[in-house]
């Protein structure tokens, strides 16, 4: 498979306000510092974490949303990441996003008909095929055409989540960013929208990368799996793998945090210590010394690199887990 | 746990909402009990009525527009809704205490911990300043925030989410209550640190012996702490009845949907099968069962008769036609 979209070694930094008077140097939150992946055509990588990791600010950046700091970004081969204006306009036809908030992602003052239109007037769509091309997305995605007139406050949370995948398919992406696309709906309107999700992904060849901090989630939807920590990424592998058998301790510590269904099920629970440290002052040394329960004195002054640990691909940045060496990168 | 007699008991709960648009039924005839030092979980999805329950129960439904119609909530024997305003704020806070969702809201802004505990503390118990500024350092100290007497002087925004819930659990249990509200306490917070507030619970209801009624939306939630399970669906109860019972013998097809929506984590991915269709407007629902056009077991009964509850096992209430005739009718 071929990578579609390349992150190399991007960082975003947002600049802070300066706590001393009379200096130019302002301190820096960190909010990406320095991840790479690769995508590949026609599969969903999850991006998990908790709040505060990057895994937004990641997703932004993958569709030039954000300026990345330092890096760069790579889609179908090119690189993106100075492309401004007309070619980046050119670009956003196949790059596509889903946000959180189905309330706040859609204008309440303009008809689904008007939303939905937009993306295909302004590339150029001729009229005629404008209300057709509407009508068909909303049957794609459950929807009935005598919706269209209606505005986004007459839909449910579920409803307008169907609308804003219905916007980002309208142009026929092959990637779509879906930034916790189903965190605001009710569990039995999340199974709706992921089935949908799923559905679509298999009947269009989209590739997507999923944006959850709900692992069970995650799981259920990705073929491979990004686990971030702090700016940085931790963990990354197939999803079954890097589930059943987690290397670095932050992924054994979330995976193990997870409410288990099965009352019978006694889980073993890694309960970490404290809070996550703040991304504008991060704990030098490996990001997760301070929580880990491993944590050892190379921890706290060296960096772990992510290196392959299974045979699998399986890749972790832990100085205790084992590396494995193979031919080939799996980044 | 037979014999125990209930701490709180919900009789047939009717809280209606009179609006401009009609009347919102947003609980509609419940019952529970809930027994002392047990954990009772009310699951259910928005618009449900589980938290408008808690609210009646402490009496802090906004009227107008909100009134109890119907019912009774008897704590300890006694029924509060026959408490007057001030009786109910002796209550409130010290015998029954509540965590909200959000922290970041329920505590107030321009107030130090250490002043927000002191009033709660002061307004119920007769104690001295001193005295009750030691309770809230002591008791900052067994939510296991680092540093009591210290951070006791920080304001709210100076505290992490999880930090600032484990405030208003510590303000909860100032008074000791018998019996605390937590309404959806960790819906707001990351996966670890939502591990390490429910750890807390489990920790303080061992210490302090009271009973809690947890309130969420999340299965996962309910399977961790929870000793009973109140399913709601659009203000009626659906099932209820043990943990372990719900999880592996749920009746209802409502907590099944439910059960099957949620993706697991386990080798063999299988599709989700979700519910179909939208909870019903509460204002408007439909006649007999208003489950029914979600339903995938509806009969031509089901759209004329509204079901009651009925005890089809021990301990294990559903409220739906397809076990009334296996039942052995019980007047709940």
């Amino acid at each position: 498979m071929s990578a579609l979209l390349e992150l190399k070694n991007i960082k975003k930094h947002f600049p802070l306000k300066s706590e001393k008077l009379f200096t130019k140097e302002k301190p820096l939150l960190k909010a990406v510092d320095g991840i790479s992946l690769s995508v590949r055509s026609g599969e969903t990588l999850g991006l998990v974490g908790e709040s505060g990791c990057g895994k937004s600010t990641a997703g932004r950046m993958a569709l030039k949303l954000l300026e990345p700091t330092e890096g760069e970004i790579w889609f179908k081969g090119e690189n993106i990441t100075n492309y401004r204006g007309e070619q980046l306009r050119k670009l956003r036809r196949e790059m596509q996003i889903i946000f959180q908030d189905p309330y706040a992602s859609l204008n309440p003052r303009k008809t689904i008909e008007q939303t939905l239109a937009e993306p295909l007037k302004i590339f150029g769509m001729p009229k005629g095929q404008v209300t057709q091309r509407i009508d068909y997305l909303l049957d794609v995605v459950g929807l009935s055409s005598y919706h269209k007139q209606r505005y986004p406050h007459e839909f449910s949370g579920g409803q307008r989540q169907r609308i804003g995948i219905a916007r980002a398919l309208a142009l026929e992406p092959e990637l779509v960013i879906c930034d916790e696309p189903v965190s605001a709906l009710d569990v039995s309107i999340q199974a709706q929208v992921i089935n949908l999700m799923e559905e679509l992904q298999a009947e269009f060849n989209l590739t997507y990368i999923f944006i959850a901090h709900d692992l069970s989630v995650v799981h259920h939807i990705s073929d491979r799996v990004a686990v971030m920590y702090l700016g940085k990424i931790v963990e990354l592998g197939d999803a079954g793998e890097v589930y059943s058998n987690p290397k670095h301790p932050y992924t054994q510590a979330l995976l193990s945090a997870v409410p288990e269904t099965n009352p019978h099920r006694e889980k073993e629970r890694i309960i970490l210590k404290g809070d996550l440290p703040s991304p504008a002052n991060p704990p030098a040394g490996c990001k997760f010394h301070t929580r880990c329960p491993f944590a050892e004195d190379i921890c706290r002054v060296q960096e772990p690199e992510l290196k392959l640990v299974s045979t699998g691909g399986q890749m972790a940045a832990c100085h205790f887990a084992k590396e494995v060496v193979t031919e080939g990168n799996f980044t | 746990m037979e014999s125990v007699k209930p701490l709180l008991e919900v009789k047939n709960l009717h809280t209606h909402f009179f609006t401009k648009t009609g009347v919102v039924r947003a609980v509609d005839g419940v019952n529970f009990d809930v027994k002392p030092g047990e954990t009772l979980g009310i699951v259910g999805e928005s618009g449900s009525g589980k938290s408008i329950t808690a609210m009646s129960i402490l009496g802090l439904i906004p009227s107008p527009p909100g009134r109890i119609v119907d019912g009774e909530i008897l704590f300890k024997g006694e029924d509060l809704l026959k408490k007057s305003e001030n009786q109910m704020r002796q209550i409130r806070g010290k015998e029954i205490s509540m965590v909200f969702q959000d922290p970041m809201t329920s505590l107030n802004p321009v107030f130090s911990v250490e002043k927000q505990m002191v009033e709660t503390v002061l307004a119920h118990e007769k104690v001295t300043k001193k005295q009750a500024r030691d309770r809230a350092i002591e008791l900052l100290n067994l939510v296991g925030i680092p540093d009591p007497s210290k951070r006791v002087k920080n304001y709210p925004h100076e505290f992490s989410g999880g930090m600032r819930q484990r405030v208003m659990i510590a303000m909860a249990l100032a008074c000791n209550p018998s019996l605390l509200i937590a309404d959806e306490p960790t819906t707001a917070l990351d996966v670890t640190i939502q591990a390490q507030i429910l750890e807390l619970f489990k920790k303080m209801q061992k210490e302090l012996d009271m009973a809690i009624i947890m309130i969420t939306h999340d299965l996962g939630v309910v399977a961790e702490v929870c000793d009973r399970v109140l399913v709601m669906y659009a203000g009626k109860p659906a099932e209820f009845t043990d943990t372990k019972k719900l999880f592996d013998q749920g009746k209802h097809p409502y907590t099944l949907g439910l059960m099957n929506s949620i993706p697991k984590i386990s080798p063999n991915k299988e599709k989700l099968i979700p519910i179909t269709g939208l909870p019903p407007n509460l204002g408007d629902l439909p006649k007999g069962c208003s489950f029914a056009p979600r339903c995938k077991h509806v009969m031509d009964s089901c759209l004329s008769i509204d079901p009651t509850l009925q005890e089809i096992d021990e301990n294990h209430f559903v409220r739906c036609l397809l076990y009334e005739e296996s039942k052995k009718a019980v007047t709940t």
